[in-house]
């Protein structure tokens, strides 16, 4: 029989919240630009950037709020170049996404020399008022670092964009239709240029929580493959918020407990285990998302493809 | 979900030799890393050997590297592409680069391949690999005299015969100090994945060890080990930066010498395939210093063992050993025959759980 007795419940669900954030932060961000119409492949590169950047400022001024920002920046900046090759110049997005995560890998190893074995300050927990106090839950979920919070109400801001807002209706017009947005007089160039920045801000968010809280260390090309990772979840999580939350959660959620559970000497075949988060993760989120039959409609109508101005 | 990534070995092979140049033809020397150059661990230290060779021969010779390379197909193409680059020695340094290796150099019969930890050699390709498990025996013994929760955690990365030696002999020379340890072994998968071995020592540490030991390639452990107030090893590397409580002592591997043997060899033109695995006592295996946390009498056992190792008294495989089924192995004063090392896929008594296919 299988004995869990050695697996605390609550630990491994806080520790669940910390190796989903990374992923859950450059998912969403990313889940941004492709609803805008823009498959940027970058994503491992800009996670990287912002794990420098975050850990560098974090490091320099001994505030990780400081760091978390400027890893939105750095971020932002990295997916900006994107945005001004594909966007303006009109290259290739596949192309020049994959060129960014190389830049990013070189540009972070780069900046990162001076910052090996150093350690950074420590992101604290903030527990929320009156909730960290609920027995049992409040331990669980509303006694963590500031991050877990923020990545979880990005993700109801960037849904509650999307579905309710004007601005996330002209989001997603350019992103289904670019040559009708345009025709309707909307910036098609401009706001393209935003989501990418969103996401190339959120990747940077979530390159810095690895090497300011999951890891705290800076390693070159820490990442390892966490982008891949997030741009995957996108697509099974058929470009929706909330399933991107469960993607995620599913993802680092499997990945910690098959650990633990090797950890703890469950006797399970670890080979069946390690694949585990990989089956998991697709298995439900294809499912949930085979209900509609026109599941793979979700994809945004523009997405990857080229928009040039006609008029 | 990784499908992309060799795209982006291949595109970063492009980039990294396009800027090789041809000058007076001094002999090119290739490497391939598995992980980046500044993990602080395995690759890290391969490249201190690269550059190593860099300083000693000057302008005879010529290095380039492409780093973070999937073990796989993805390796094939970047050996290829050196070897059609003009590389006349290849250092491929990664387990899973065995076939890819052999693959390659039978296309390239001119050009010499170095593999590290693998035992598939032809004519032109050798391989080398360091006896890692006579440092795990010294860090065994003080792990097992270091713990006061009797667990010992250990990373394992993936199932081959030399992860498997290292625990072995961890193991033995851990429970020889104390009969009460116990190992928890993670298997991650993966040689470099900084947020995955910390999540690793993250779970053993909730199971109540208070020694990592780890056969991955980041200081991941070792900040996590800081962190929580346990203690570890470095591994590869000393990273003793990462953990400066934490640390208690290291496995250090030089390849520095034995890669400017070998291209001293090529130079000479008396280069042949041959099998190299060195120990502590030529050098490629080093023991790091023992941190002051280790008292005088544990450090003098450590360094009891070291020096018998070096000075051929010792084996750290020596009988009575049996294994996980209670089988015998080897008997009394029976000393372990390299071939079975090389190919160990068995785990020794006492050690609980099944080795993963």
């Amino acid at each position: 029989m299988m004995d869990l007795s050695g697996i605390d419940p609550l630990v491994l669900l806080a520790s669940l919240m910390v190796a989903s954030t990374p992923i859950l932060l450059a998912a969403i961000g990313e889940l941004v630009a492709e609803r805008a119409g823009v498959l940027n492949l970058g994503v491992e590169g800009m996670m990287i950037t912002g794990a420098i950047c975050g850990f560098a400022i974090a490091v320099e001024t001994g505030s990780p709020l400081a760091g978390f920002l400027a890893a939105a920046a750095g971020g932002a900046v990295l997916s900006l170049i994107f945005g001004l090759l594909t966007q303006i110049f009109l290259s290739n997005q596949v192309a020049t996404g994959l060129a960014l995560t190389l830049f990013g890998l070189g540009l972070s190893a780069m900046l990162g020399q001076d910052y090996a074995g150093i350690k950074p300050p420590a992101t604290g927990k903030t527990s929320l008022p009156v909730l960290s106090d609920l027995p049992v839950l409040g331990r669980v979920l509303f006694q963590h670092d500031m991050m877990v919070y923020v990545s979880l109400a990005l993700v109801a801001l960037i849904w509650w964009t999307l579905k309710y807002s004007r601005a996330g209706l002209i989001l997603r017009a350019v992103g289904e239709n670019h040559d009708a947005a345009h025709a309707l007089g909307y910036k098609v160039v401009r706001i393209r240029l935003l989501a990418i920045a969103v996401g190339g801000a959120c990747a940077g968010l979530g390159g810095a929580y690895l090497s300011l809280v999951r890891v705290p260390q800076w390693t070159e090309g820490m990442t390892a493959g966490a982008g891949w990772i997030a741009l995957a979840i996108v697509v099974f999580a058929s470009w929706k918020p909330w399933r991107v939350v469960l993607g995620a959660y599913l993802f680092g959620g499997v990945t910690v407990l098959q650990l633990n559970l090797q950890a703890a000497g469950v006797d399970i075949p670890v080979e069946y285990l390690s694949m585990s988060p990989y089956v998991i993760t697709i298995v439900v989120l294809v499912i949930i998302s085979s209900d509609r039959s026109r599941a793979a409609l979700n994809a945004p109508a523009s997405l990857g493809k080229v928009f040039h101005a006609t008029d | 979900m990784k499908h992309l990534r060799p795209v982006i070995g291949a595109t970063a092979l492009a980039l990294g030799l396009a800027g090789a140049a041809i000058a007076q033809e001094p002999l090119k020397v290739g490497f391939v890393y598995v992980g980046p150059v500044g993990d602080f661990g395995w690759s890290y230290e391969h490249d201190q050997g690269r550059l190593a060779v860099e300083e000693h021969f000057g302008d005879a010779v010529e290095t380039s590297f492409v780093e973070s390379v999937p073990e796989g197909a993805d390796a094939e193409r970047v050996m290829t592409q050196m070897a059609l680059s003009g590389h006349d020695l290849i250092f491929t340094t990664s387990f899973g680069y065995m076939d890819p290796t052999i693959n390659v150099a039978a296309k390239f019969p001119d050009v010499k391949f170095e593999h590290a930890t693998g035992y598939k050699r032809a004519d032109n390709v050798s391989t080398y690999s360091a006896r890692f498990y006579e440092g795990r025996a010294v860090i065994g013994t003080i792990a097992g005299r270091m713990t006061e929760t009797n667990k010992i955690g250990y990373i394992a990365s993936f199932p081959i015969p030399e992860v498997i030696r290292g625990i072995n002999s961890a193991y033995l020379h851990a429970r020889k100090v104390n009969p009460d340890v116990e190992f928890r072994i993670v298997w991650v998968y993966t040689w470099f994945d900084p947020a995955k071995e910390a999540d690793a020592a993250n779970a053993l540490i909730e199971q109540g060890v208070d020694v990592i030991m780890q056969h991955t390639d980041s200081p991941a452990a070792m900040t996590i080990a800081e962190e929580r107030g346990i203690m570890a090893f470095g591994q590869a590397s000393d990273m003793l930066q990462f953990g400066p409580t934490a640390r208690l002592s290291s496995i250090i591997d030089d390849w520095a010498p034995y890669y400017i043997d070998r291209v001293q060899a090529v130079m000479d033109g008396s280069w042949e395939s041959t099998d190299t695995w060195d120990g502590i006592a030529p050098g490629m295996v080093a023991i790091g210093a023992f941190s002051d946390r280790v008292p005088a009498e544990v450090q003098a056992e450590a360094q009891a063992i070291t020096d018998a190792i070096v000075a051929g008294d010792y084996h750290p495989f020596t009988g009575p050993v049996n294994r996980q089924d209670g089988s015998v192995w080897l008997a009394e004063g029976e000393v372990a025959d390299d071939g079975v090392l090389l190919g160990m896929d068995f785990y020794v008594e006492g050690i609980e759980g099944e080795i993963p296919n």
